[in-house]
């Protein structure tokens, strides 16, 4: 390439990037005006907010710590626990299995048809997009407050992301040697099993791993809707202002999460 | 098997557009390719190389024209009719377009997916003779001793020799190469052009390579097509064409003087850089 560059080029160079500076800087501008006046309506100030996080942490300190007395519940809250784990696990494997089966509706590499594809798409975001409170609140009506209407909800939603996910992966990862199969002309079920299937299960088991997480979390959170598992026995705890209860649940949940992430961590370094 | 000189594809009025708005990729295209022959496909990139080669196999429908494959009009055929043509056709790709999780072996056998029943085909159910096949052709290729290796551990080279392997196993009567050496150095894109020869010299199979490096298609190729704009400029021996031919298929519409330099430059450069290579 011959040196084209000359002096107007340069100055262009020192305009178009103080041009972005200034852009960068009048963004800052807007987004701190937007605040004053958000927590103007809101009464909310930052000062207050701040000054009030110790006490908060004192109050946690003083009243979430679990008590010998406690201790006496944690059979109750283990037993609640299993039954949350359990919700989740068969929630997420039921919508793993249906979301890879849409997904490769759902991909543009192997769709049979553009106009299913699409279709797929749009109702994997359905289910997406709908938070897994309000699908709850909805099934209550039809299944009551029971394991059912918990695990319905977190299928839908779990089954909507996974859709996605999967969707993307697949796109990702097979597009050419999907294309390579079928040159060689391979049928639509070889092409999957010999092509899409090994190079897509460590990204389906890593993001399946995932949802059982997080399934964990938002099946305490539906507990307490549909008066099932853990998130029951919170509530229980809670309203009966036993407060340290409250802590051991915290702290047995946090601890099956954080070692379902080690785990997984570790299947996930196994399968690369 | 069709006898050597016979006509294997015949390519009629082709044209293709990829949607309304856009300039035909292919504009009415016809190409008679006879068995034996080593073809080059030249020009610049968008010309409709790509587009070319995939309506050969149908792995893009033509929006006009015919395509006639070893006796047989394929332009319209669907499902098995079509698969059983491509078995018949291997496809080498720029990428390579292996299965990188899985094993070479695995790799050359999917050539034979085609000819399995759909249930074998997916457990990947292979017969003796089918993995002697493999073994053969990638002891030919010099890959035995990687047989066992997952792809993405191999280099790029290697890599396209195990698309050639993946080929070779399907049996074919035509193989078409897209840009099968764009993405390595000379020195591994001269084995993998040396490879291919070979096939085409040896076991009679009809090659069409696109090629982006015209040295190597001025080297290799009996015949060269010289395609520009979805239309083609040059059809004939790789010994006639000269240097005007070469202007007109890689001309540009918009006033561009120094592509044509930055052409032979860089034609200079590979040619500089094997010499380098092979010193």
């Amino acid at each position: 390439m011959p040196d084209k560059s000359t002096g107007s080029d340069k100055d262009k160079g020192i305009t178009i990037l103080g041009r972005r500076k200034i852009s960068i800087g009048f963004v800052i501008l807007v987004l701190l005006i937007l605040m004053e006046l958000a927590s103007r309506a809101t009464d909310f100030s930052i000062a207050n907010g701040l000054a009030s996080i110790p006490t908060a942490f004192v109050w946690m300190g003083t009243h979430l710590l679990p008590t010998t007395q406690s201790f006496s519940n944690l059979p109750t809250i283990l037993s609640a626990l299993w039954q949350t784990i359990l919700m989740a696990l068969a929630a997420t494997v039921l919508a793993a299995i249906c979301a890879l089966f849409f997904s490769l509706m759902g991909a543009r590499t192997v769709s049979p048809n553009a106009i299913i594809a699409r279709a797929t798409r749009i109702v994997a975001a359905f289910f997406r997009n709908i938070p897994d409170v309000v699908w709850t609140i909805i099934l209550l009506f039809s299944f009551g407050q029971n394991m059912l209407t918990g695990i319905i909800t977190l299928f839908f939603t779990t089954f909507g992301m996974l859709t996605r996910y999967f969707v993307e992966v697949i796109d990702e990862v097979c597009e050419e040697s999907a294309e390579a199969l079928s040159a060689t002309g391979a049928s639509f079920f070889q092409i999957f099993a010999q092509g899409i299937y090994p190079s897509t299960i460590p990204e389906v088991i890593n993001w399946t791993l995932f949802m059982v997480e997080t399934n964990i979390r938002d099946a305490t959170l539906i507990g307490i809707l549909t008066a099932t598992g853990i998130g029951y026995v919170f509530n229980l705890f809670y309203t009966r202002m036993d407060f340290a209860s409250c802590g051991l649940v915290i702290i047995s949940l946090a601890v099956i999460i954080i070692s379902l992430e080690l785990t997984s961590g570790r299947i996930k370094r196994v399968v690369v | 098997m069709s006898l050597p000189g016979s006509e294997i594809l015949n390519i009629k009025n082709l044209s293709k557009v990829y949607s309304k708005n856009d300039a035909k990729a292919l504009n009415d295209v016809s190409l008679t390719i006879n068995s034996g022959e080593f073809v080059s496909v030249i020009g610049p990139s968008g010309a409709g190389k790509s587009t070319l080669l995939r309506c050969i196999n149908r792995m893009v429908d033509a929006t006009q024209g015919e395509v006639i494959f070893d006796g047989q009009n394929i332009t319209t055929i669907k499902g098995k009719a079509l698969r059983r043509v491509r078995t018949s056709i291997g496809m080498i790709f720029q990428n390579y377009n292996l299965v990188e999780r899985l094993s070479v072996l695995e790799n050359v056998l999917h050539g034979r997916l085609g000819h399995k029943s759909t249930f074998a085909g997916s457990l990947g159910l292979y017969t003796e003779a089918e993995k002697k096949d493999a073994f053969d052709i990638l002891d030919t290729l010099g890959l035995i001793k990687h047989a066992y290796k997952r792809c993405d551990e191999l280099s790029g080279g290697q890599k396209q020799r195990v698309g050639i392997a993946r080929a070779l196993m399907q049996n074919p009567k035509l193989i078409l190469c897209d840009e099968p050496i764009a993405s390595l150095d000379p020195n591994s894109s001269k084995v993998i052009m040396d490879h291919l020869l070979q096939i085409n010299e040896t076991m009679g199979i009809t090659c069409i390579v696109n090629l982006h490096q015209v040295d190597f298609a001025l080297r290799y190729a009996g015949r060269i097509i010289g395609i520009n704009e979805g239309t083609v400029i040059y059809d004939g021996s790789s010994q006639a064409i000269d240097e005007q031919h070469l202007a007109d298929i890689y001309r540009s519409d918009q006033e561009d003087p120094p592509h044509q330099s930055a052409q032979a430059t860089y034609i200079n450069e590979v040619v500089a850089f094997e010499m380098v290579a092979h010193a």
